[in-house]
């Protein structure tokens, strides 16, 4: 097929693309949005396929359903309190996929570098392409698969990591080897030297040292994060993911691979920033790792924590007038989300209002209460964000704070030596009676004291929030 | 220890300082109790009723007296019944020590201990002894009751069959205790009512029960400190007064009910309510003053009494409101006198331990072996945090608004054209060294990234995981590559793009799918 047809479809697929990424403005139109972006994809991969270069597309067309099957399965069988691990998971494949591409790029720009004249010219497809190319364009080129190697290693190696911590399958403690952030720096001095050395000689050793470097700060990195902080590091690592596309789209000159690359990588960024923005701390400080320091000593917590049994919080409810649910990663972790719809759904059918209050870093991905709310099928009308909701606290009867715990911190307004002092948090404990749903009296995944707890109007209900709730269930009439 | 309760002598009171529910508890803590026979007869606890819960009953005071070591009343003791004090006895009931110097001088000389129910402090673990707010939240409710009672017409306005009734207007005066129980009551009975207090932090408590606060025009600085006067209202200033007076002038003709509530601590009860506001009321309207005790709120107010005045306004000065409820009153005050006592006996071992250290108990305290212990200091946790001053919020005027927007308008502007100068020059710098072909793709790369910052800013909040799954999905477009790649005639390049075909298949399938299953769930109720 000519080539001018390919460019033509590649154009349609990113305004495809485009438009499926803009048409999540609002929940009615993203559900047509993923349609443009399946038709924009199917459209690209067609386009390469009967483009020219491709060959073997047999092959290509057996791989591509049998690896769809299997994500189809996974898609289909995954909870949706799993759906953060699946990301990540699905965030090292592309990883990988780039490191693969890289290497492949060099393998091919060596053996036709070794050609002469005319075994260049009898070449096609790919081949074809990085023979024409000038020393400067060889020597950008080199640059490229680079970057597009050592980003794809990291990522590779960073989100196997962060899925292991999602899962529960790697401590969620942010644990550093001796030597901490030197350790990253040296690899990272290391790889630009070993830069330097590829672009001179194009030597595959260069390009194979850097790629275990380069897997090493992956590891070293994300394994320095707390758990807490795992929204950002998702989407940091989908920015990644993206900005890898984007380098191999230039070492290919496949100007799709580019726009789409860029796309992601600037949504990934763009949504770390966000959410660096709601907890109040510097991009820098999440990815280095851990709180910053504080200049003084924790203000002391007074007052006891006062329990309260499911009748009593059975009666506050049956009282009240307005309520509002601040759902938080405790309750993905017992999987109440059923139950706290059912709980909704009792007490709007008596005329209560019934809200949520959604933190923006609540869970561990962003979003992740609406995504769990909706699942339940909670209408998503009633489900607020911190802004919209936390002057109407004042008015409110009763707030359950279920398994959240240091977005609802009023330390971070009160106590200016608080590890999340000026984080914005939902000020819950303005509501008339505040009940909190928890298991036990430990501290949050930050790990700091929560003055919430030991409010007057403060009263614990210990237990799991799955079964508390389902004990509540009956006793609301 | 053994807890006694004398009958009340004072004329018309109706209430007890003992319940037999209230001895349930006593005796928990570990407490005999006493009872003179026929003190609860008015509030509706026969001798009994009082034995059946354990309460040995005594014939007469004497025995009472006699037999206890603490004594429970409600209002304050004759000089006969102080006289009548031992040594090491305590007395608990209300005292009004700043009126009845005389008294305490008598209890001080008998080396009697006298707690006031009326000196507990007003600071928040004090509120479950807090007897004027109970006793005040039932002449609040007491008051509307009353007024309903000589009111010609219903609370609630109706459109009936036989015609239209207007609902009733109240206006309540002073929105303490009883002032918010009186605004709780007549809202509830459905009438239109307003409320008044010369303490603006307690608009907000007032709107919170349903009633428009009545709000006046004045400068800060004309309005005294409720916080530092322990919460409650202090005196106001001569214009403060003037503009009030001229307000309630205003209101008088349109209301059918007014509530006077007003009350300074240590002072006779400010006149707000004159006869001029009487005469210009509608006739059938009601006064009920909750102040005629201290001499009435209202000009007209005759203490203990309810009155007509010629132009058909009922004006009612009963002091006795809560006397009126003895049965609720009684079981609220015995409450009272029950929290107090636990706090007396930290060790529920039934023994009295008087910790002077103790704010509440220091505070309460009015005479103890033999000294008078009246006034307390003042108490070492502040009773109410001092209101911070709100941040004035400047009006600005439209030439300094539009300078403050210029201002903003030329730094935004600088901003932008310092990033866009920045960036410009970085890419023109490149485009010196890189060649042509390198730079048309860079062109559509950073074009990619404008689009992208752009069209991600818009995207909802709550579709940030969906976002993120399907920036997932549309990252396999690496497939691409590989599809490039994988024709070449080396064996290791094709498996490696084969296993990166692989793997991006299982990504463009399963971000989309996981984003559809996502995105389904979105409802709208």
């Amino acid at each position: 097929m000519e080539f001018g047809f390919t460019t033509a479809a590649y154009v349609v697929a990113a305004v495809l693309i485009i438009q499926s990424l803009g048409g999540l403005s609002g929940q009615e139109s993203a559900k047509r949005a993923v349609w443009y972006g399946i038709f924009g994809m199917t459209l690209a991969v067609i386009a390469t396929l009967m483009g020219p270069g491709a060959g073997l597309w047999w092959l290509s067309a057996v791989l591509i359903l049998a690896g769809g099957a299997i994500g189809w399965v996974v898609a289909q069988r995954v909870q949706m309190t799993e759906m953060p691990q699946l990301v990540a998971a699905m965030h090292s494949l592309v990883g990988l996929a780039a490191v693969f591409i890289g290497f492949n790029t060099h393998i091919e720009l060596a053996s036709v570098a070794g050609m002469t004249a005319e075994a260049k010219a009898a070449l096609d497809g790919f081949a074809a392409v990085l023979a024409k190319k000038s020393s400067v364009e060889v020597s950008i080129l080199r640059v490229e698969t680079f970057l597009g190697v050592f980003i794809g290693a990291v990522t590779f190696t960073g989100s196997v990591i962060a899925f292991g911590k999602l899962a529960g399958k790697v401590d969620g403690k942010a644990t550093k080897l001796p030597g901490g952030h030197l350790l990253n720096a040296t690899a990272a001095a290391v790889s630009l030297v070993l830069l330097v050395v590829y672009l001179q000689t194009g030597s595959s050793l260069a390009l194979l040292v850097m790629t275990v470097a380069a897997l090493f700060i992956g590891y070293h990195l994300i394994m320095g994060i707390g758990g807490a902080d795992m929204p950002v590091v998702v989407s940091m690592l989908n920015s990644y993911s993206g900005w890898a596309a984007a380098a191999i789209g230039f070492s290919l000159g496949n100007d799709l691979l580019i726009v789409v690359g860029a796309l992601v990588g600037s949504s990934g960024a763009i949504l770390s920033y966000i959410m660096c923005k709601a907890m109040n701390r510097s991009f820098i400080s999440v990815i280095l790792g851990g709180f910053g320091g504080t200049t003084g000593p924790a203000m002391e917590v007074v007052g006891e924590q006062v329990a309260i049994d499911t009748e009593g919080v059975a009666a506050a409810l049956n009282d009240a007038d307005s309520i509002i649910i601040i759902p938080g990663y405790g309750m993905a972790v017992a999987q109440a989300q059923q139950s706290v719809s059912e709980l909704t759904r009792k007490l709007r059918a008596k005329g209560k209002t019934v809200r949520f209050a959604i933190h923006p870093v609540a869970g561990r991905l962003p979003g992740h209460m609406n995504v769990l709310l909706a699942e339940a099928k909670v209408p998503y009308d009633i489900v607020l964000e911190m802004d919209e909701i936390n002057e109407d606290f004042p008015s409110t009867d009763v707030a359950i704070v279920i398994g959240s715990n240091d977005i609802v911190n009023p330390a971070a307004q009160e106590d200016p030596n608080s590890p999340i002092a000026g984080m914005p948090v939902l000020e819950c404990w303005k509501a008339k009676q505040v009940f909190v749903s928890k298991r036990g009296q430990g501290t949050g995944y930050s790990g700091i004291e929560n003055p919430l707890f030991y409010k007057e109007n403060t009263r614990m209900f210990y237990g799991d929030a799955k079964k508390s709730l389902d004990a509540l269930l009956p006793m609301i009439d | 220890m053994k807890i006694g309760a004398l009958t009340e002598v004072f004329a018309g009171e109706n209430r007890v300082a003992m319940t037999p529910e209230s001895v349930a508890q006593l005796v928990k803590l570990g407490h005999d109790c006493v009872i003179q026979s026929g003190a609860g007869a008015k509030a509706g606890f026969s001798d009994a009723v009082y034995a059946a819960a354990g309460v040995t009953v005594l014939p007469d005071a004497k025995a009472v007296m006699a037999a206890a070591d603490v004594l429970v009343k409600v209002r304050g003791p004759e000089m006969a019944e102080a006289r009548a004090l031992r040594k090491g006895q305590t007395l608990i009931s209300f005292f009004w020590p700043a009126q009845n110097a005389e008294l305490l001088e008598a209890v001080k000389e008998q080396g009697a201990t006298v707690i006031a129910m009326d000196m507990v402090p007003r600071i928040s673990r004090a509120q479950k002894m807090d007897a004027l707010s109970s006793m005040a939240n039932i002449s609040g409710y007491r008051a509307v009751i009353e007024a309903g009672n000589n009111f010609g017409r219903f609370f609630t306005g109706q459109v009936t069959a036989a015609g239209k009734v207007p609902p009733a207007k109240v206006l309540v005066v002073g929105a303490g205790v009883a002032g918010l129980a009186a605004i709780g009551t007549s809202v509830s009975l459905g009438a239109i009512v307003n409320a008044f207090d010369v303490r603006p932090e307690v608009a907000e408590q007032i709107e919170s029960m349903g009633a428009n606060f009545v709000f006046l025009e004045f400068d800060a600085s004309e309005l005294p400190d409720g916080a530092a006067t322990g919460g409650y209202a202090a005196p106001s200033s001569p214009a403060f007064a003037a503009k009030q007076l001229a307000k309630f002038r205003e209101l008088a003709p349109e209301m059918d009910i007014v509530i006077t509530t007003a009350l300074i601590p240590g002072r006779p009860a400010p006149k707000l309510w004159t006869e001029e506001m009487v005469k210009m009321m509608k006739p059938g309207s009601v006064i009920i003053d909750l102040a005629a005790e201290r001499g009435g709120n209202c000009d007209l107010t005759v203490p203990d009494q309810k009155i007509v005045t010629d132009n058909g306004v009922t004006i009612v000065g009963y002091t006795d409101f809560p006397s009126r409820m003895a049965a609720q009153s009684s079981t609220l005050y015995s409450n009272n006198i029950r929290h107090m006592l636990a706090d007396l006996t930290p060790k529920k071992d039934g023994v009295i331990h008087h910790n002077m250290e103790d704010d509440v108990i220091r505070g309460a305290t009015v005479a103890h072996e033999g000294a008078v212990t009246y006034p307390p200091p003042p108490p070492k946790v502040a009773a109410i945090a001092a209101a911070k001053p709100k941040p004035k919020v400047v009006e600005l005027t439209p030439e300094e608004r539009r300078a403050q927007e210029m201002a903003a308008f030329k730094t935004e502007t600088r901003n932008q054209v310092g990033m866009l100068v920045v960036g410009g020059a970085l890419i023109l710098l490149a485009g010196l060294y890189a060649p042509a072909s390198f730079m048309q793709h860079f062109i559509v790369f950073v074009l990619s990234v404008y689009v992208g910052v752009q069209v991600i800013w818009n995207v909802s909040h709550s579709l940030h995981t969906p976002l993120m799954a399907i920036t997932n999905a549309i990252s396999s477009i690496i497939i691409l590559g590989a599809l490039m790649q994988i024709g070449s005639g080396n064996w290791l390049v094709i498996i490696l793009a084969a296993l990166s075909v692989f793997m991006a298949g299982i990504n463009i399938f399963g971000g989309f799918m996981v984003t559809r299953r996502m995105l389904a769930m979105f409802q709208k109720s």
